[in-house]
């Protein structure tokens, strides 16, 4: 119960803060193009140590069904542009490698 | 109480351009919920815990976080204090929004502050972009994909059992969301050199600074110097 209070709020107000505060004045245009390239750079920090590290403590590791599967799923992004359809397909490709017990190794 | 400005209650008007907007969004969620509901099972919780935790909490991967927490005997300051860490993202995306929502009911961007998430962001941001979105549409997109977040997860949940660990490649959906939301990101030189930033600097900062501080540190070194990259090369 003190788990989902403390989540929810901890969830709720860096999404409430600057919505409620910065709706009320202008912000200069150099924090503008600052936050427009915020969330390329979020999403590709969330997602390459992910794809490229192991473990804990994290060392990098290249060859991992990760990566292998994240390859084909970029580009059939890339081409069919549904992000719906590229989690179906990501899943499916992450699945098929696990099949292969070669590549797992 | 009447406001001039508003357009008469539509469905045409709302709910059709909303949804439309929002079904790329609910398509990627049911799967991700799905192996939520599946995961969370996993770990122990009830279909009521998971319920109410995709209710309050609405935040798809703290929640897979704090999942693997739990399993693991994490304890509850812990998994609360990387929750933090890891939304402190939409810090981020709550300011980008801020820029097109001026004036705005302080009610209605409580409500709305609810429901940003990665996904909610892309979308609704690149609407307002182009000019052709309102609050109210953004808040359908947002209630849309909350509801079936909800839903999703539930489902998982009372399936969870019937399903075995790893099927489907479950474990993978939220990755291939991310690519997803990565490539319609990067429209730009800008956003791609950016992107690539983050990237290699996220890896290298986890490799020397254990827990999730990375994300956040390698975002805003990406972004300072997109925004310092762009004004010397033009």
């Amino acid at each position: 119960m003190l788990l989902m209070a403390g989540m929810a709020l901890v969830t709720f107000i860096p999404r409430w803060l600057p919505l409620f505060s910065l709706t009320r004045f202008k912000l200069p245009d150099m924090m503008v193009a600052w936050l427009d390239l915020i969330p390329a750079a979020i999403l590709s920090a969330l997602l390459l140590p992910e794809l490229l590290t192991m473990g804990e403590p994290r060392h990098l590791d290249l060859f991992q069904p990760k990566l292998l599967a994240a390859i084909p799923t970029f580009f059939f992004a890339l081409k069919i542009r549904s992000f719906g359809g590229a989690v179906i397909f990501g899943m499916l490709v992450y699945w098929l490698i696990g099949k292969i017990p070669l590549i797992m190794g | 109480m009447k406001q001039p400005l508003n357009q008469p209650f539509a469905v045409k008007d709302l709910f059709l351009p909303g949804l439309t907007a929002a079904w790329p969004i609910c398509l990627g969620y049911i799967p991700i919920g799905l192996a939520f509901g599946v995961l969370a099972q996993k770990a122990g919780l009830g279909v009521v815990e998971i319920a109410m935790m995709s209710i309050f909490v609405f935040a798809g991967s703290s929640q897979f976080i704090a999942v693997s927490m739990l399993a693991a005997g994490a304890n509850v300051v812990s998994i609360i204090l990387t929750t933090f860490m890891v939304n402190l993202r939409h810090l981020l995306m709550s300011s980008s929004l801020a820029v097109f929502l001026h004036g705005a009911r302080p009610a209605k961007l409580s409500l709305y502050a609810y429901g940003v998430t990665d996904e909610s962001f892309v979308v609704n941001y690149s609407r307002f972009k182009q000019g052709d979105w309102s609050l109210n549409k953004a808040l359908v997109v947002n209630h849309t994909a909350n509801t079936t977040w909800i839903l999703s997860t539930v489902a998982g949940g009372i399936s969870g059992r019937f399903i075995p660990e790893h099927a489907l490649g479950i474990d993978y959906a939220l990755i291939a969301m991310f690519i997803g939301l990565l490539v319609f990101q990067c429209k730009g030189k800008k956003y791609i050199v950016t992107a690539a930033i983050a990237g290699v600097s996220a890896v290298i900062i986890s490799l020397f600074i254990p827990g999730n501080a990375y994300i956040i540190l390698a975002s805003i070194i990406a972004a300072t110097l997109g925004v310092v990259f762009k004004r010397q090369f033009r």
